[in-house]
């Protein structure tokens, strides 16, 4: 007999970080170590979870946190609606529902000695910072590595003692930009969207390999900017977050065309995007 | 071989949920024929094509697949085990038994659904033979046959003018079904009725052809115009299989629901920020179309219509995938002239 699909297990929230307004991060302990070595046995960065509380259902987040970090998984999430509400009212010490991972991952692997450019907007940071710290947690395999982070406003920007980490470090370039009128008095990066910031930026397409997440207009501006910097499309990745039920392939939700993100992403080159069936991008 | 005399079904009936058999048959009920559950004193009617299909007993409306108990803040999972009653379903048309090997295929693709699979383990299908068809039919444009037998276990022949019925089993599970029936069959000798015919309407491949090729035609807008988005179509339908899933909770136990669901409905892919990727029901009822004839066949190798007319019996605006598949083949034709 084969097991219930859709029976969870469980975590225990075991740290809690406000992040931006209505933005929470939370460190989630498995509260049986048979499931940890199940989920990390299948974990690589760019996968999902269904995270969800009794009575008011799961939601889909990725996992935020590296494969290389064994004791615990992260995820960032904003209050939205029903389940995401009963999510950030869960303290220290109680306990969510969990299942996966699920969907594909990046490939890491095959970037090995390259060049990495991260490119995120706003709440979209999370799916990045688990490659992020993926590659800084085995630093010496990978070349130069680029991360430009863009939010509205300066309290928009999420993870900002990562942010400072990451700015302080040598073998990281950080650069991080508000939108006009969304600095502070003390703001110390750069002032401006996000495609235009890259295109000043202009960081080498030479042996590299660019990840972009952000708000569908973050990243339709930015595309053209990576093309011009010689960013070739199967080069280029990006996430897609469809509406999800079961993340298994069975309840018909999630598909672009004949594309179910759930099982063929939620990972995918622009080269993929491009030829899916759909009006939406 | 084993025959029954065509008054006798509910004996037949009879005998298999003396044997256990929890036993779906189409059943008269006022002026509609349902696939519903027997119990004695139902009218058997193999001769009216049922409102809904034979997937509502593999696949239900609403099914509790979690379970938690809750004490405060605090909640431990339960297991949850799939309710799957030895079932037998009598005289399912060929084009709801074909159904099957399509729901096989996406409750196992890749992961496999207990629930699904438990069920599927514990049901009998005895197809039957149409004698009998309306102007909504048109399984033989889908690769069907009024005397297919893919998906079923054992068929019924009606014969001798429709005074009896001939069963042949076909596989292990046919044949414990005939071995169940005991001295409700009995062993004797009938000449089986012809097949109805129902006339092609389309060409399926060159349909999906078409589709692969025209994702941004006019004719989207202008075949979903009627559209009421009311899902009926989809509830009817013995290869739909899109569900949501939903939690109720009391203050003691909450359970996650498994419900039919339908691509059809605005809200289907509304995103929590309120974006919407299939914005309009031009959107919505070509994701129906390509779903059946373009991307299931793509992925699972399967169309996802059998060709059973029940969404266009059902439609309240006359919508009639039939009619949109023939548009669409005479389009194509029109296009190579
Ligand atoms: C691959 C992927 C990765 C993602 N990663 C992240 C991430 O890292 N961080 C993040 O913040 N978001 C992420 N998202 C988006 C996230 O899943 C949604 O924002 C989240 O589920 C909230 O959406 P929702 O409003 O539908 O959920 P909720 O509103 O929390 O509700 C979930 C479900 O409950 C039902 N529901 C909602 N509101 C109501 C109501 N008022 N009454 C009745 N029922 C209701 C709906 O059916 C809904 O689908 C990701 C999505 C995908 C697909
Ligand atoms: S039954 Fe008819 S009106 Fe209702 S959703 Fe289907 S096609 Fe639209
Ligand atoms: S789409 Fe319509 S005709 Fe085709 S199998 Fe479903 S209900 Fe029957
Ligand atoms: S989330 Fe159910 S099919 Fe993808």
């Amino acid at each position: 007999m084969t097991e219930n699909l859709y029976q969870p297990i469980l975590m225990r929230v075991a740290d809690v970080r406000d992040e931006a307004p209505e933005v929470r991060t939370f460190r989630l302990q498995f509260a049986d170590d048979a499931d940890r070595a199940r989920f990390f046995e299948k974990y690589r960065v760019g996968m999902f979870g269904l995270y969800g509380v009794p009575g008011a259902g799961e939601s889909v987040f990725c996992v935020a946190s590296p494969p290389t970090r064994q004791e615990y998984i992260e995820c960032t999430f904003r209050r939205t609606g029903r389940v995401t509400s009963a999510l950030a009212d869960r303290e220290v010490g109680q306990p969510i529902t969990f299942r996966g991972p699920y969907g594909n991952s990046f490939p890491i692997e095959s970037w090995r000695g390259k060049n990495i450019l991260f490119v995120a907007g706003g709440i979209a940071l999370p799916p990045l910072r688990s490659v992020i710290w993926n590659l800084l947690d085995r630093r010496a395999e990978f070349r130069d590595i680029t991360i430009l982070y863009g939010a509205r406003t300066v309290a928009d920007l999420v993870y900002k003692q990562e942010l400072a980490d990451w700015g302080a470090r040598s073998d990281v370039r950080l650069v991080t930009t508000v939108d006009p009128g969304g600095e502070t008095p003390d703001w110390k990066g750069q002032i401006g969207f996000v495609p235009t910031v890259l295109d000043q930026v202009a960081p080498s397409s030479a042996e590299a390999v660019a990840l972009v997440c952000g708000p569908p207009i973050m990243i339709k501006f930015s595309l053209p900017v990576l093309t011009k910097l010689g960013f070739t499309p199967d080069h280029t990745y990006t996430t897609l977050e469809n509406r999800m039920k079961c993340g298994l392939g069975h309840c018909g939700r999630c598909n672009v065309g004949s594309t179910y993100v759930c099982r063929d992403g939620p990972v995918f080159t622009l080269d993929q995007l491009r030829r899916m069936q759909t009006t939406d991008m | 071989m084993k025959v029954i005399e065509a008054n006798k079904l509910p004996g037949l009936a009879a005998a298999l949920a003396g044997a256990g058999y929890r036993v779906v048959a189409p059943i008269r009920d006022g002026g509609e024929v349902r696939m519903v559950v027997w119990s004695p004193g139902a009218a058997i009617d193999t001769r009216a094509i049922p409102v809904n299909s034979a997937k509502d007993f593999l696949f239900p409306k609403a099914e509790i697949i979690g379970r938690c108990t809750l004490d405060g803040n605090d909640f431990r999972p339960e297991d949850v085990k799939p309710v799957a009653p030895k079932t037998v379903i009598l005289a399912a048309r060929p084009c709801d038994a074909s159904a099957m090997l399509l729901l096989d295929a996406v409750f196992n693709w890749d992961y496999k659904d207990e629930f699904f699979n438990a069920r599927r383990a514990a049901t009998t299908i005895v197809s039957l033979v149409c004698t009998t068809a309306d102007e909504q039919c048109f399984c033989t444009s889908v690769g069907g046959a009024p005397d297919a037998t893919a998906g079923a276990d054992g068929v019924l022949r009606q014969a001798d003018g429709g005074r009896s019925f001939i069963l042949e089993p076909l596989t292990e599970k046919g044949k414990a079904v005939a071995a169940a029936a005991g001295a409700a069959l009995a062993e004797g000798q009938a000449k089986a009725d012809a097949p109805v015919e129902v006339p092609v309407h389309f060409d399926a491949k060159a349909v999906t052809e078409w589709l692969g090729e025209n994702f941004e035609s006019p004719l989207w807008r202008e075949v979903s115009l009627a559209c009421l988005s009311c899902g009926a179509c989809a509830y009817a339908c013995p290869t739909c299989h899109c569900f949501d899933l939903q939690d109720e909770a009391t203050r003691a136990e909450s359970v996650r629901l498994r419900n039919w669901d339908t691509c059809g409905l605005a809200l289907f892919t509304a995103h929590a920020g309120g974006h919407n990727p299939r914005p309009d029901q031009a959107a919505r009822w070509r994701q129906r179309v390509m779903h059946k004839f373009s991307y299931l066949v793509e992925r699972l190798g399967r169309l996802g219509c059998t060709g059973c007319g029940r969404c266009a019996r059902l439609c309240p605006a006359g919508m009639a995938i039939c009619e949109t598949c023939r548009e669409i083949d005479e389009a194509r034709k029109a296009a190579v002239k």
